[in-house]
């Protein structure tokens, strides 16, 4: 199982290192920085990594390298998984997760990895059971502590640890009860020139925040469940309910987390909000070329596009840019090349437009690789009222018949049509966001 | 864990900012403070110090002192102390002892879980003395909590004492805990005795039957996705015993494909995939299945870049043995500009398998996009795949060309070789098609300073001599600087010369000339000298030979160029998700030590997890590390006899590439030497296998003296101990040139002369007759099989009897036990004139389809002519299908015997049979029936004895002769006892012809 964890930041240096069995030299992180040195960005070392000895299995994110150094055959997805696990606790638990917040909590952050693996195997992920072993900091309670000689460390059994729905701390008690799910789906395609689809699919979903007292039983259902076929659950989803009905239906964990992620794939027609029209050349002789780019909505369901963005990967060779827009900003980012034209909401009246000049290097050769758009966009439900996390005093009966009389303003038009709570008495309040997003979306030149 | 828990530059916690000097003292003040918070202060500011490297051991007493407190906090910073310290202070450690013993009787379950859990870490071999009593009562602890810690503290025991646990009956309790009532426990006791499970192969440690298998399936549902994790792979382990039990497996598992975490997804992937096999085609439930494993596989892309990767390496897999679950799926592999490049060169290989003639216009179209990326790995891979598009899918060939010569117009140098070693591949494929473009190809020689792209130009160049009008300026061009070139080149250019002299013989004979002496006197390269030689032999003693050798008609390459090895596929599909399915290597080729993996099989009927192979030596260079095999001492006369055979500990050598036969009957016998001369000089050589003084030897077969080849010298070498010694003692002074034709010069000699035969010491029964004239209208066929260097051929006459001219030949066989089935067309190419006879061999493959016959060797064949078609039935010596690589490694040898079940033995006799022990060995050993030890008890010689059928399923045999008494008794051991009957026919022919 997993031997030993180190940190690793962008500079190489190592700055935690953790063992749950014998101590691993720091040496072995060694095969890591060669391999690190050989590939052209940070993501792209492998994650998988062959030592005499070890194998290295590395996960990238917020600018760190989790190395996790195991020596027997040990599933990768399996460390892969569990290090995505360790990043996302120090997110929760501090707030972000970067080198100097880790440096700051040590003896916490030591004391969480403690409890998350014991000789390898992973003993508390959940982010529950977690913060009744160790609370997290919080500078009310380190007064408090100082003051009161309390500790920040839990010292019953965390009743999650054992029970059938670990995912849940007992005896939650919340004085206004609220439940709120975000239907969020991102459109990950590519665009080629001439703007047809060349790919296109839709990564959907469900946030939920949900602060309910003592033990609710909840059930969500929806419009047109027949276009989830590809779905993966929060532990808590009852599958059986789900295959026989298509219905949710669950214990909810306390808080914020991931309900349910669903995926429709690129052989269902997918809506693809806008258009680009676009021409990026470089001339034969000169060191020059121009950009002429226009964007317009194609389809947005009747909804406004918004935080619409445009990134160029220039070629090399581009020195800069002597642009015009006709809406938002573009800055020239010179040592990444990169080309950012933010222009905000999309008015369909008045298409915004980047056109002008392309300054390159002198003497550089006409560049051969053809730079590539990565567009940002956003639409958002607004049919009902407002996002439904500013109008808790709206009672979910509200909110849902408002709900029906309008389209999803979603690309597979997916609609939660009810929400329903058994297990409790109180009357919870409940709110349901959709949101489009553009993913991975790109457009070639 | 050696003062080192943290890196430097600890600057930010408060706990960091003690510098002063006497800090210790301070430190030691605070720890005994009667305050519990300047307590717990300061045991923080000691872990802080111990964690940046500060030497805080000496506060070892006053820390261990805090620890009797009812702070929870407290008392776990002191654990992580402990844990810490207690290896370089174990007199001191023993202090804690009395404390731990207390907390594991502790009423808050939370403490006794923590108390065993913490003396488990502590490497200290009087600590875990005192472990054991605390760990068995927490193992039968009334708290779930407790029992699921302890069952891992069983896991960090064994670690550190094996021992201690075997002797403590640990390991009972834990199989125990498979039934546990709490679902946790049980998948913390999976997981536990796997991982012990890993350093005791065959230990049958996880004894899996349909009610374990029950119990874990509703332990399934409840336990925790780590716990979901082990206990999929654990049950990817049971082989089930029907199609039926199989179905209800996979429908409980099916869920599982929903799970948000993906490790648990590919798990439950790989359970189907391998249960899956025993499932009837034509059931329901099977298509079901199949259209379920596509979205999970798909919604793996779109997690983070790491998980993508594995996933990909996995996918590829998958998509090689069962192409149907994603064939609809070729866009989400589709790369996309910010995928990093490990993913994007993943995804390329998936969609170059997916390709097909439904979608290889968008496929062609998304790689001629890659083809103008920035990244140049990822561009070539890229213009390379186009290659592979046009090998595989016939139609678009021409496209691929075309798209290939467009990108050659671009002129960017890396774009362009790589297009020129596709091209030739492409040439190779569809000869007389599209050598228009040559022309094209020959603008471009001066660009090329890749090696391989060098080679190809020049293949190409050689190949179509006779259509370039100046081939022997442009050959001659690169002979200039002949010395620098690669060896891939050297050798390229002097095959290529060779083409074009036998094809312009009066222009370019100085040329020949001047390549042959470069290559022959002024290289110290043993294969190119060698080649050299051979040619200049060739071409002076009979040039119409020559001709027929260097310029034959080559075969045509296979549609998939890097299609994994069935047998290792298969494999493969069993371990998906770990790490061996990352590397696309067979697991026991790179596990850490000599933890052995058990090999898996899916095939219904055949063996899984029998044997632990030797690492493969190819692709475990550097990683297998394989320590001395301590042998423990077991009472039988086996274990006895294993023991005398390895007094020296003997390493895992490497075994033979199993392409070539002849050199494991040399290397097997010659032992370490050969070893040594061939393989990687680090590896040590392994003890030769006959220690004891060799008995006179009969006269050993000799077929055709006059073909006297290096398999004939190997099988002498080891079979005579006049000609053993010759070689003297020390194998290493083997000389070199008979280590050079074993080598790869000798193989290139082969594909130059496609076909030289080469005969094998092995039995080869004679020609019978299969199918009389009389019921064939005139055809008579009588034939045989042999097995020569790996290769099983089926070697018949055909007879014309009849009145008429026979043509049109053509064979084919019927499913059969071991899926022979021909490897290539029957090879009958002129017409046969009534009373004329003519030989054909054909090769012969085993991955044809399998269904089980009676008697299980035999095989139907129908052959077709001009006249009709016509069946009959014939029977194949099993050791045709005994592999080359059947050696099986003594320990293996000794569990494998003793956990195939008794019931599964059959013995013999061999009747009339008067050679000695060892000249039966050599001879079986010419059937790839390999002489593992031997043992001689009261006058009575043992040989035990293994074989590997082409299907992987391991024979163990145990052979008795006695001096004097000319029978013998055979004990014969398997998994699949059908095969018994078969193999002992085999040892009564092979022994007494």
């Amino acid at each position: 199982m997993i031997h030993s964890l180190f940190l690793i930041n962008h500079s190489g240096d190592i700055f935690l290192e953790k063992h749950w069995k014998s101590v691993v030299s720091h040496s072995v992180c060694d095969y890591f920085f060669e391999a690190k040195e050989k590939a052209v960005d940070p993501e792209d070392v492998p994650p998988v990594l062959q030592t005499p000895h070890h194998y290295l299995i590395t996960v990238h994110r917020d600018q760190l390298f989790f190395l996790s150094v195991v020596q027997t055959e040990v599933p990768p997805l399996f460390v892969i998984e569990f290090l995505h696990r360790v990043a996302d606790t120090f997110q929760d638990y501090f707030g972000e997760c970067s080198e100097s917040v880790i440096k700051d909590n040590v003896v916490t952050v030591y004391e969480l990895l403690e409890e998350m693996l014991d000789n390898g195997f992973p003993l508390a992920t959940e982010s529950n059971i977690l913060k009744e072993l160790i609370r997290p900091p919080t500078i009310l309670r380190s007064v408090v502590n100082t003051l009161t000689g309390s500790s920040n460390v839990g010292d019953t059994l965390p009743t999650g640890q054992l029970s059938t729905v670990p995912w849940r701390r007992a005896d939650v008690k919340y004085t206004n009860n609220e439940a709120y799910f975000d239907v969020i789906e991102e459109i990950d395609a590519i665009l080629d020139k001439s703007g047809t689809t060349v790919f296109a699919e839709i990564q959907g979903v469900i946030e939920a925040c949900v602060r309910l007292t003592g033990m609710p039983d909840l059930t969500m259902s929806f419009m047109n469940p027949r276009l989830l076929d590809d779905v993966s659950f929060h532990p808590c989803v009852r599958f059986k309910r789900w295959e026989s009905e298509r219905t949710l239906s669950f214990i909810p964990p306390d808080g914020h987390f991931t309900l349910m992620n669903y995926h429709v794939s690129s052989q269902n027609p997918v809506a693809i909000p806008v258009y680009v029209k676009q021409n990026i050349s470089f001339f034969e002789s000169g060191p020059c070329g121009r950009l002429d780019i226009t964007i317009g909505p194609k389809q947005t369901m009747g909804k406004t596009v918004e935080a619409l963005m445009v990134k160029i990967h220039m070629p090399k060779a581009v020195l800069s840019a002597n642009l015009t827009a006709t809406q938002g900003n573009y800055t020239y980012d010179l040592p990444n090349k990169l080309l950012i034209w933010d222009i905000g909401k999309l008015n369909p009246q008045k298409l915004p437009n980047l056109k002008g000049i392309l300054s390159l290097q002198a003497g550089a050769a006409k560049p051969e690789d053809n730079p590539s758009l990565n567009i940002d966009l956003r639409i958002q439900q607004v049919a009902i009222s407002g996002s439904p996390r500013f109008v808790s005093t709206y009672n979910w009966a509200t909110v849902f018949s408002h709900c029906s009389i309008c389209f999803s303003p979603l690309c597979t038009g997916l609609k939660v049509s009810r929400l329903e709570m058994f297990g409790e008495k109180y009357k919870p309040f409940k709110g349901v966001k959709y949101v489009t997003k553009a993913g991975k979306f790109q457009v070639r030149t | 864990m050696e003062n080192r828990q943290f890196g430097s530059k600890m600057t930010d916690s408060k706990y960091f900012t003690t510098t002063k000097k006497g800090e210790i003292f301070e430190l030691k003040a605070e720890l005994n403070s009667d305050k519990k918070e300047k307590k717990k202060e300061a045991v923080k500011k000691v872990i802080a110090s111990m964690t940046v490297g500060k030497d805080v051991s000496a506060l070892f007493p006053d820390v261990v002192n805090c620890m009797q407190t009812d702070n929870l906090e407290l008392k776990k910073l002191v654990y992580l102390y402990l844990m810490n310290y207690a290896k370089s202070q174990p007199d001191m450690a023993i202090m804690a002892v009395n404390t731990f013993v207390k907390d594991c009787e502790d009423a808050n379950p939370l403490i006794r879980a923590l108390a065993v859990r913490t003396m488990g870490c502590i490497r200290v071999d009087k600590i875990t003395e005192y472990l054991c009593e605390p760990l068995r009562k927490c193992l039968k602890d009334e708290d779930p909590y407790v029992r699921k810690t302890a069952a891992v503290c069983v896991a960090k025991l064994h670690d550190i004492n094996a021992q201690l646990v075997e002797d403590q009956g640990f390991l009972d309790t834990l199989k125990d805990l498979i039934s546990d009532s709490n679902p946790m426990v049980v998948a913390n006791a999976v997981a536990a005795l796997s991982e012990i499970a890993e350093s005791h192969p065959n230990s049958n440690l996880l004894d899996l039957n349909p009610q374990t298998i029950n119990k874990l399936l509703t332990a399934l549902n409840e336990c925790t996705e780590w716990g979901q994790i082990f206990i999929l792979d654990c049950l990817a382990n049971y082989t089930p015993r029907d199609d039926r039990e199989s179905q209800s497996i996979c429908e409980r598992v099916t869920p599982r494909l929903s799970h948000a975490n993906s490790a648990v997804v590919l798990s439950a992937v790989k359970v189907l995939m391998k249960f899956m096999e025993m499932l009837p085609k034509d059931l329901d439930y099977y298509g079901t299945l199949l259209k379920k494993l596509a979205p999970p596989l798909v919604t793996l892309l779109s997690a983070e870049p790491e998980l993508q990767y594995v996933a990909l390496r996995n996918i590829n897999l998958i998509v090689q043995r069962r192409p149907e679950i994603l064939k609809h799926e070729m866009k989400v592999f589709f790369v996309k500009y910010n995928d990093p490049i490990y993913v994007k060169l993943e995804k390329l290989d998936i969609m170059i398998r997916l390709a097909s003639q439904a979608n290889i216009a968008q496929v062609l179209a998304e790689l001629k996009e890659y083809s103008t990326e920035v990244d140049v790995d990822f561009v070539r891979k890229a213009v390379r795949a186009i290659g592979r598009c046009a090998i595989k899918v016939e139609q678009s060939a021409e496209r691929c060309v075309s798209t290939l010569l467009d990108l050659i117009q671009t002129k960017v140098n890396y774009v362009v070789q790589e297009a020129i070693v596709v091209i030739k591949d492409i040439f190779r494929k569809y000869p007389n098609k599209y050598e228009s473009v040559i022309a094209t190809l020959c603008e471009n020689l001066d660009s090329l300073d890749e090696p391989e792209a060098r080679a190809a130009m020049i293949w190409i160049v050689g190949e179509y001599a006779e259509r370039i009008d100046n081939a022997d300026e442009l050959l001659e061009s690169f002979l200039e600087g002949f010395h620098d070139e690669s060896t891939q080149v050297q050798l390229q250019l002097l095959t290529a010369i060779v083409k074009l002299f036998l094809k312009k013989p009066t222009e370019t004979q100085e040329l020949v000339q001047q390549v042959l002496s470069l290559a022959t006197q002024d290289s110290d390269n043993p294969d190119l000298r060698d080649r050299g030689y051979i040619y200049w032999r060739l071409l002076s003693t009979d040039p119409v030979a020559a001709k027929e050798v260097v310029l034959a008609e080559k075969p045509l390459i296979s549609e998939e160029t890097d299609l994994i090895e069935p047998t290792l596929l298969e494999e493969l599909i069993c371990h998906i998700g770990t790490l061996a399915s990352v590397y696309h290597k067979p697991p026991s080729a790179f596990v850490e030590g000599s933890r052995g993996v058990q090999h898996k099989r899916i095939s219904g009927n055949a063996v899984s997890g029998e044997s632990v192979e030797s690492p493969d030596n190819g692709s475990a260079a550097g990683v297998t590390e394989a320590p001395p095999a301590v042998i423990q001492s077991h009472g039988d006369l086996l274990g006895d006899l294993l023991n005398l055979d390895l007094t020296p500990p003997t390493t895992t050598g490497p075994p033979p590439p199993s392409s070539s036969g002849m050199q494991m009957g040399a290397m097997d016998l010659l032992g370490g030497g050969l070893d040594s001369l061939m393989g990687d000089e680090s590896e040590p050589p392994s003890i030769p296998l006959r220690t004891d003084t060799p008995s006179p030897q009969l006269p050993h077969q000799s077929p055709s003296p006059p073909d006297y080849s290096p398999t004939e010298l190997g099988g002498d070498l080891g079979g005579n101990p006049a000609m053993g010694a010759g070689f003297g003692g020390p194998p290493a002074v083997m000389p070199a040139s008979f280590n050079a034709p074993v080598g790869g010069g000798l193989d290139d000699l082969f594909d130059l002369g496609s076909g030289v035969g080469m005969p094998m010491g092995a039995f080869n029964p004679p020609k019978t007759v299969w199918l009389p004239a009389m019921k064939a209208k005139g055809l008579e066929i009588s034939g045989t099989f042999v097995r020569r260097a790996g290769v099983i051929q089926m070697e018949m006459n055909l007879t014309n009897k009849a009145m008429s001219v026979m043509t049109d030949f053509a064979i084919q066989f019927n499913r059969n036990s071991f899926g022979l089935a021909s490897a290539g067309p029957l090879q009958i190419l002129t017409p046969l004139s009534p009373n004329q006879s003519i030989e054909a061999a054909l090769p012969l493959s085993t991955v044809g389809p399998i269904m089980k016959m009676e008697p299980l060797n035999n095989l139907q064949v129908a052959v077709k002519n001009n006249i009709d078609v016509f069946y009959f039935s014939c029977q194949y010596p099993i050791s045709m299908l005994f592999v080359e690589d059947g050696k099986m490694e003594r320990q293996v040898f000794l569990a494998t015997w003793k956990d195939i079940p008794n019931e599964n033995e059959s013995q013999f006799q061999i009747k009339d049979c008067h050679l000695n022990s060892d000249a039966a060995s050599n001879k079986l050993q010419s059937s790839n029936i390999f002489t593992i030890a031997k043992r001689t008890v009261e006058g009575q010689d043992m040989l035990y004895q293994s074989m590997k059928l082409t299907n992987g399923i391991w024979v163990l045999a145990e052979l008795r002769v006695q001096a004097g008494n000319p029978n013998y008794t055979i004990s014969l051991k398997c998994r699949a006892p059908e095969v018994n009957q078969c193999v002992f026919q085999n040892y009564e022919s092979v022994l007494k012809n």
